[in-house]
């Protein structure tokens, strides 16, 4: 596509649209690492996940289910769950995509993480954004995320264990990315309801596979409310 | 050092991270995504983490019990109010046209629905 530009300035406008993402990964990343190390992974470990996940609530959800001794496969399914969001975004930019190699999309997918898609998608619709550029923006946010982690992993080790409640601060974390989705009554609704769920389930049966079901039944249930609320507005609501 | 056990799980949580990224690329899909789809995604990640956080705040570990009042709990109510108050303002989500109800939808979930629907 006659596109005269250099590649040099791919990665100067890669990365000037990045560096927002890289400043709201930085806190995080910190605190995935220090939360990761107190739970018990290496420095190495630490980074390894981050490299080859790079998912970040993802990675925060496996290192709380650790601690409290879930098996490795409910992890990984719960991972799954937590991450299958991305084919959407994933389905929006491979409208923008098309004309890329498959070559191209191997390393591309890598880094489709919710910031990324955000600030590529607006400029992909918006701008005559390149694909080298929105590869540029997610490498530039992944090499943030892990070097943060990193970071906070190697700081941890100087956090005494138990100091200033940090046994705390994993929950604390989730309650915050809890409050980042409340985003309208229907998600308020999915998150007690699965939250009951898992809590009947966890007394109910043995082992950690009570947090899967029980999201898995929780966004059901959520969007069937969902639906019986639409139906409802339909035959009533409007006149 | 990596323990053997953390290689293969961290592989695993890569694998099945990468794919759903990976699979609509690659298919190129311009097939639309069912909409119930779209709409049962958007309600995952809140389900899972409701499903994490209320028995780490309310089931004790080893017996398991439902303890509603515990340290922990109370700790998280002032926690959550504060985040709730402090959490910066999102961009308003644009209502969505698109399914005819006007009811508010993520902005992936939009933007899929609007790339999908185009």
């Amino acid at each position: 596509m006659g596109d005269t530009r250099k590649s040099a300035s791919f990665i100067k406008e890669g990365a000037k649209a990045a560096w927002p993402i890289c400043i709201g990964y930085f806190p995080l990343g910190l605190a995935f690492g220090i939360l990761a190390q107190k739970g018990g992974l290496s420095l190495p470990e630490i980074a390894l996940m981050s490299l080859i996940v790079f998912a970040g609530s993802s990675q925060f959800i496996a290192v709380s289910m650790l601690n409290s001794g879930a098996a490795p496969v409910s992890i990984i399914l719960t991972t799954f769950m937590v991450n299958l969001r991305h084919v959407l975004m994933s389905s929006s930019l491979a409208l923008y995509l098309r004309g890329s190699s498959r070559k191209f999309l191997i390393p591309y997918a890598y880094g489709v993480t919710d910031e990324s898609f955000a600030v590529n998608l607006t400029r992909f619709r918006d701008t005559d954004w390149h694909p080298y550029e929105a590869l540029t923006v997610n490498q530039v946010a992944n090499a943030a995320w892990i070097g943060s982690t990193i970071l906070g992993g190697y700081g941890g080790q100087f956090i005494p264990a138990g100091y200033l409640g940090i046994d705390y601060a994993l929950s604390a974390m989730f309650l915050c990315l809890l409050v980042f989705q409340l985003r309208g009554r229907i998600y308020v609704l999915t998150a007690i309801l699965s939250g009951c769920l898992a809590i009947s389930l966890s007394l109910l049966i043995p082992g950690n596979a009570y947090g899967v079901l029980a999201s898995f039944i929780g966004a059901t249930g959520g969007f069937a409310l969902l639906k019986a609320a639409r139906r409802k507005q339909f035959t009533y609501g409007q006149e | 050092m990596v323990r053997s056990e953390y290689i293969l799980l961290i592989i695993g949580m890569g694998i099945v991270t990468y794919v759903p990224r990976w699979f609509p690329l690659f298919s190129l899909s311009q097939r639309r995504l069912p909409h119930w789809f779209v709409e049962w995604l958007d309600l995952v990640p809140v389900a899972i983490l409701g499903a994490l956080i209320f028995p780490d705040l309310l089931i004790t570990a080893d017996p398991r019990r439902l303890e509603l009042f515990q340290a922990k709990s109370l700790v998280a109510l002032p926690t959550f109010l504060f985040a709730l108050k402090t959490k910066a303002l999102p961009p308003r989500v644009p209502r969505c046209n698109l399914c005819g109800t006007g009811q508010r939808v993520s902005r992936p979930a939009l933007a899929a629905l609007r790339a999908t629907s185009a």
